[in-house]
């Protein structure tokens, strides 16, 4: 087993443990470490199973099977970014919502408020 | 002073404007029969509280939700209380508040659902500066090669709407420079749309929310969204 080989099988398992860890304590919610856990995963078994690697990096057309480890770092970087984009997106629409709720609701009680002549 | 009957609401968004806000608001007041709504999007200084002394009802915004996230706050109120129709000027005094029955009146007529106030039409002393000018221009023709209105000012934030157009913007509203993404959903709901001459100046106090460089950004954010929303499915 060469140097490049043992360095990858122990940066991927041990980034796999650390998300694992981070789940577990509820550091980390589950839907957002699917990714982390899969991307790491398949740089694991890639790493270990160097056959593998080597068939699927011919199959694209890969001279040098390393490299498409990167492809699948890379992608599954892409995907989290994407998905940090959406769930950013989403949270903006609900912190939005929940901001207008509140001023709607501090409108409406402050005026409840004066009409049974309390003073707010 | 006389009643409110058509039930008409003039919704100002204000950030910062506790010098401006009172005075704009007791104007309102003393020519007007209409309630007026101050959506304060978020400021630190005294708004709030000018405005509810000159008048107005308040909506105090907990966080800076920008330009279009304050108004549509106030399209919600007005939907949640009934009223027939708002009008919405700028809360800094950039919108003359003598032109309020001209933007109101085709909607009173029966004529429009949607009335936007032009500073182009008719006489205008308006000056603006050149890429200003031309983002107007741009957004002129985008406006009218996508949903065939025409208009003169695109990014007017004086306007007076109806109902339906008040109950679609509460669920739909950019929330940043929301005027022309406005002109697609007015479209969607095929909205007849009038624009009537309206003075406009320049600001007196502060500074305008568009400086150099989010012109940039105004123009692509704006188009991209725009453009989205022209192939976007409103549920």
């Amino acid at each position: 087993m060469n140097r490049v080989t043992l360095f990858s099988i122990c940066a991927s398992a041990g980034f796999l443990l650390y998300i694992l860890e981070m789940v577990r304590r509820r550091k980390l919610r589950e839907e957002y470490s699917i990714l982390w856990l899969s991307g790491s995963a398949s740089i694991l078994v890639l790493s270990l199973k160097q056959d593998w690697l080597v068939v699927l990096a011919h199959a694209v057309g890969i001279v040098y099977p390393p490299s498409f480890l990167f492809l699948v770092g890379i992608l599954f970087i892409l995907l989290i970014l994407i998905h940090f984009s959406i769930a950013i997106s989403k949270l903006h629409q609900m912190n939005k919502k929940m901001a207008q709720e509140i001023a709607l609701m501090k409108n409406k009680s402050s005026e409840c408020g004066t009409a049974s002549g309390g003073t707010e | 002073m006389e009643a409110n009957p058509h039930r008409i609401l003039v919704v100002l968004p204000a950030y910062q404007e506790e010098r401006t806000i009172g005075g704009l608001v007791r104007s309102l007041r003393e020519r007007y029969p209409y309630d007026v709504l101050v959506v304060n999007d978020g400021s630190t200084d005294g708004t709030s509280d000018a405005a509810r002394e000159a008048g107005a009802s308040v909506l105090d915004l907990p966080c800076n939700l920008g330009i279009g996230g304050a108004v549509q706050t106030g399209f919600q109120y007005a939907r949640d209380r009934g009223y027939d129709t708002v009008v919405r000027i700028d809360g800094d005094g950039q919108h003359e508040v003598e032109d309020i029955p001209k933007v109101l009146e085709p909607i009173l007529a029966g004529r429009a659902d949607a009335v936007i106030g032009s500073r182009f039409l008719g006489e205008t002393e308006y000056r603006g500066s050149i890429p200003r000018i031309f983002g107007i221009r741009f957004f002129r023709f985008l406006v009218n090669l996508t949903t065939g209105y025409r208009v003169t000012d695109p990014t007017s934030g004086f306007f007076a709407i109806d109902r339906r157009l008040i109950a679609f913007y509460s669920d739909h509203y950019p929330s940043d420079y929301p005027e022309v993404d406005a002109y697609i959903l007015m479209h969607r709901l095929k909205a007849r749309t009038v624009e009537v001459p309206v003075r406009m100046y320049e600001r007196a106090e502060g500074k305008s929310s568009i400086t150099a460089f989010r012109a940039v950004y105004y123009m692509v954010k704006v188009t991209l969204s725009y453009l989205i929303n022209r192939i976007r499915r409103f549920g």
